[in-house]
């Protein structure tokens, strides 16, 4: 196995854990950036290198920002980034359930026999990528813009919207 | 244990943490950022199946992986906004209080 591999996955699964068992949300969303940008490395790692950038702009940029911002905006007195822990049989729940999707899909990894390895990593320039995007798969380029437009135009109303607003005072 | 298995287990690894993040924790967001590990996860198959894969020139993988980013971008906007709505209303976001969907 890659030696560089290993550290990526080392990076991304130790990130990922140790968010899982802070309870400061701040903390945790910060560790949860540095998950995203070891899967960003990942992807430099595979050779998809527009991937590798679009994740670093969109998550490691944009998305983060978005849920720091959203941390800060419904934090509540002084406490508020601490989070109150859920009840200890859920976590338990969550702990068996995860566990159990980890050991069926690695069961089922480990005794499918897979091809054997490709030679040298492929190589997917940009440009040949645009060209697909806009020629072969134009339309889906179209659909995922609408659908962008229309998520954030219904985030806009939802979060901007008109509504009964509690005034407690701080 | 081939490359391919390697990645395969690694987003395997990664796709339970999300998921017992999204069970485990009470807080909206982070249930939020579960459900995003277990986009990202996908994602990395895809991209671990157009690496090893027979016919990587079609790039199939890289477009997929670049649609699932754009569409997991759109749902995180949606998520978070119906979280600052939920804590405008209810002065919450934990998930055992928010059990009313009248505003």
């Amino acid at each position: 196995m890659n030696a560089v591999l290993a550290a990526i996955a080392l990076l991304i699964l130790a990130s990922a854990g140790i968010a899982l068992t802070l309870r400061n949300i701040v903390r945790s969303v910060i560790l949860l950036v540095v998950t995203w940008f070891g899967i960003a490395a990942f992807y430099l790692w595979a050779g998809a290198e527009f991937v590798a950038f679009a994740q670093v702009l969109v998550y490691g940029g944009a998305v983060s920002m978005v849920v720091l911002f959203a941390v800060l905006l419904v934090r509540h007195g002084k406490a508020g980034v601490a989070e109150t822990p859920a009840p200890s049989g859920r976590i338990v729940s969550a702990l068996l359930a995860g566990g159990a999707i980890a050991g069926a899909l690695a069961g089922a990894v480990a005794l499918t026999p897979l091809a054997p390895a490709a030679g040298p990593a492929p190589f997917a320039p940009v440009r040949h990528i645009g060209v697909l995007l806009l020629n072969t798969h134009a339309a889906s380029l179209l659909a995922a813009g609408a659908i962008l437009t229309v998520a954030l135009l219904g985030g806009v109303v939802l979060a901007a919207g008109g509504g009964p607003e509690k005034e407690d005072g701080p | 244990m081939s490359t391919l298995q390697a990645c395969l287990l690694l987003s395997s690894l990664l796709f339970s943490i999300g998921l017992a993040v999204a069970i485990a924790r009470s807080s909206a967001i982070l249930v939020l950022m579960g459900i995003e590990l277990m986009l990202n996860a996908a994602s990395m198959n895809f991209i671990a199946f157009w690496r090893f894969g027979p016919n990587p020139e079609a790039a199939t993988g890289v477009l997929f992986a670049l649609f699932a980013i754009a569409v997991a971008a759109a749902e995180a906007a949606v998520g978070l906004a119906l979280v600052i709505a939920l804590y405008r209303h209810q002065r919450t976001i934990r998930l055992q209080e928010a059990t009313r969907l009248k505003g």
